[in-house]
Parts: C-alpha cells; sequence; structure tokens
C-alpha cells in the first residue's frame, strides 16, 4: 500500500550510489532483495518506480526484484527450515521459540551503469 | 502533506507543524565490479528503510532519556482501538501520566474523544484524501514537537486503521498491540501473519457481541497461536469494560519495568 513511498527512497539511494561524473550517467538495472513477509507487493513497486523514476537518472531502469523466502530456526532444536504457510512452530520439535532468519528483507543490493570503459 | 494538530481540548484544533520528510545523504563504500559486457555493477547493499529506522533508534533514545514506555497499537479500521484507548485512559490515569499520538488519514475525531481523559493528545492526519497507509518514524519525531515527555510515563501511538502496513515501520516503541474484534473473523492472524507475529500482544476486543455471533473464540486464539505461540491474549470487551483487568495489569507492568531501567 506504501510501495510509491518505497518507491522514491530506492531512487533516493540507487541515485546516490552514482558514481561522480561529468556527463549524466544513466542506471540501467537497481538490483532488490524483497522479503515474502515485507509488506510490498512487487508488481506494485514495479508499477510504483517505473512512474517515479521518469525524469531522473533511473528513467527507464529495470527493477530487479530477487524475493526471499521466510526462514526460520528453533531456538531449541536449532532446527531451519522454510516457512510455507504461516504457521510459526518448528516442524521437529513443536517449540514456538523461533528466530525468523530470512523474509523481511527490503534492501538495494546494487545497481548496474552502462559503462564507458568498455 | 503531513498535518499535525495537537488537541488540548475537543474541538479546537491548532496546527503546529507541517515539514518535509526527514532524508539523509550519508555517502558510503561502494565497491565496483564488471557484471557483464558493457555494465558495471556498484554495490549497494542498503536497506530501504534505512532512514526509518534511523529516525526510530533516535526516538528511542530519546523514549529512554525520559523513561518512557511507548506503545503502537494496531489494528484494522473499526475494530475498536478508540474506544479501548479512551477506557484504558480512564482507568490507568492519573496513576500513571499518559500522552497520546494518533494517527488517522482525516478527521480528529479520534483526538477529541481521547483529549476528554485530560492526557495531551497529537492527532496526525496523514493528507485529506486517501493519504498515508501507516504512521513512521518520523512523523511520530515531528510529532513529539508537540508533546512535553518530562513527567510521562506511557505514550500511546494509535496507529492509522490498517492491518498490514503498519506493522513493517519501526518507530521507536517498546511494544506492539494488535486488537482484533469478534466482528472481523477468526482468520485474521492467517490473513495477516506480520501483524500478529511482530505485536507483544493481542487484545480479542467487543466479546460482548459474541451471543450475536457465529465467531469461534477457541479457533480465534488458535490462529493466533500458530503465527504468535507465547504472545499474551486479552479476551474483552471495550465498550462494557468486561475482562478489561488482565490487559491494564499488563499494560502497568510494562510502563513499571520501563521505568525501573
Amino acid at each position: 500500500m506504501h510501495e510509491m513511498g518505497i518507491a522514491l527512497q530506492i531512487i533516493e539511494i540507487a541515485s546516490a550510489s552514482i558514481p561522480q561524473s561529468e556527463t549524466p550517467i544513466q542506471v540501467e538495472k537497481v538490483n532488490l532483495k524483497v522479503g515474502k513477509m515485507a509488506a510490498i507487493v512487487p508488481d506494485s513497486l514495479r508499477f510504483c518506480f517505473e512512474i517515479a523514476a521518469k525524469d531522473s537518472l533511473l528513467s527507464g531502469a529495470v527493477l530487479h526484484i530477487e524475493e526471499v523466502p521466510v526462514r526460520a530456526r528453533c531456538k531449541d532444536c536449532h532446527d531451519a527450515w522454510t516457512i510455507g504457510e504461516p504457521v510459526f512452530q518448528c516442524p521437529q520439535c513443536g517449540s514456538g521459540q523461533l528466530d525468523i532468519i530470512s523474509g523481511r528483507e527490503l534492501n538495494i543490493e546494487s545497481i548496474e551503469i552502462a559503462d564507458d570503459e568498455t | 502533506m503531513y498535518q499535525f494538530r495537537k488537541i488540548q481540548v475537543a474541538h479546537h484544533h491548532k496546527e503546529f507543524h507541517k515539514g518535509p520528510q526527514a532524508h539523509t545523504h550519508d555517502t558510503h563504500s561502494t565497491a565496483v565490479h564488471t557484471v557483464k559486457s558493457g555494465t558495471r555493477e556498484i554495490k549497494v547493499v542498503r536497506r530501504v528503510l534505512d532512514v526509518n529506522d534511523q529516525m526510530a533508534a533516535q526516538n528511542r533514545r530519546l523514549f529512554a532519556d525520559h523513561g518512557v514506555f511507548v506503545l503502537n497499537v494496531m489494528s484494522s479500521p473499526g475494530s475498536g482501538k478508540t474506544t479501548t484507548l479512551e477506557k484504558t485512559l480512564a482507568q490507568i490515569m492519573p496513576e500513571i501520566e499518559c500522552a497520546v499520538i494518533v494517527g488517522d488519514i482525516c478527521t480528529t475525531n479520534d483526538a477529541d474523544r481521547l483529549a476528554v481523559s485530560g492526557a495531551p493528545v497529537v492527532q496526525v492526519n496523514t493528507d485529506e484524501f486517501g493519504g498515508d497507509c501507516h504512521l513512521a518514524a518520523h512523523v511520530i519525531e515531528k510529532a513529539l514537537g508537540g508533546i512535553d515527555l518530562h513527567g510521562v510515563q506511557l505514550l500511546i501511538v494509535e496507529n492509522v486503521g490498517n492491518l498490514v502496513c503498519p506493522a513493517e515501520f519501526d518507530i521507536g516503541e517498546d511494544a506492539r498491540v494488535v486488537i482484533l474484534s469478534v466482528t472481523e473473523g477468526e482468520d485474521k492472524p492467517l490473513k495477516y501473519p506480520l501483524m500478529f507475529r511482530e505485536c507483544d500482544a493481542a487484545i480479542l476486543n467487543k466479546i460482548d457481541l459474541l451471543p450475536y455471533l457465529d465467531f469461534d473464540m477457541a479457533e480465534a486464539v488458535e490462529n493466533i497461536r500458530r503465527i504468535h505461540p507465547d504472545m499474551p491474549i486479552f479476551e474483552m470487551s471495550s465498550k462494557t469494560k468486561e475482562g478489561m483487568a488482565p490487559w491494564l495489569e499488563w499494560l502497568k507492568q510494562q510502563v513499571q519495568k520501563k521505568q525501573r531501567v
């Protein structure tokens, strides 16, 4: 629901990561990691990003979203597993004491720009 | 544009702050390597919500300095957040000094109701039509400009009615509570797992309506337990105050714990 705000934040962070240059460097791709349990809908984010990136150095850039599964580790038996349906209980020992080890990501991993040196 | 209104007495609103969103322009080390011919990949590796998280940490330090326990109250619209807070404030004040920040897309209806308690109330309106779906840390930071935290023991933040987005945004709170009313259906914890996972306590509200509904309380509790096995669950009616005592006791304990730190 707040994908537009997230898109604007992505553009701000990505823009700040473009190397200093005399000629403007256009960004071709933004690589993003989005956890399955981040309150983000990838298609909505791509839609908002496309609109928000207009007239910026990210205009036309591809937003590549790698979705990260929700994984948990049991604090009692240390078993780790991927959570497919919303049940947060260890399948091995039944404990409810667990750490979410992935699935909450909303990270910019990298940007890709045209390389004029090649 | 956000609007902040400090509510002093009912139907008397004073706008005290309008400002741009918080931005950071810090620099980061960037490792560069070639990915494919004609393209260069520049490592960024930053959380998109970094700005929010930094602001939340700043809020948290401010709250710690004042020994204020901050409770973030979240639920869908119409679950009884405001009524629950009205009744809660009436029963814990003046024993506990309270202040309230209330977020809504528009209107000051909630703030007007809560100001009756005598607690200082700041209404945050995210926009007149279809504004933000949650309160972010920088909004809380600005709202704090309208509250004197000295002597405040409990700051309650009534978030925008929404079971999805508010769960994603740290505002610097100590605890989060989700309110689910029995008219909403037993399956909501399974439909909104992030919210129930992220909260520290759950209120099952409007139990006075149970005789008129097909709501299965045991199933609702079971569904919450599937998402968050150890979460305290308070079955109560804010309207009739039935079952409120354990909730008030839990809240008082949390406030006292913070004061001892």
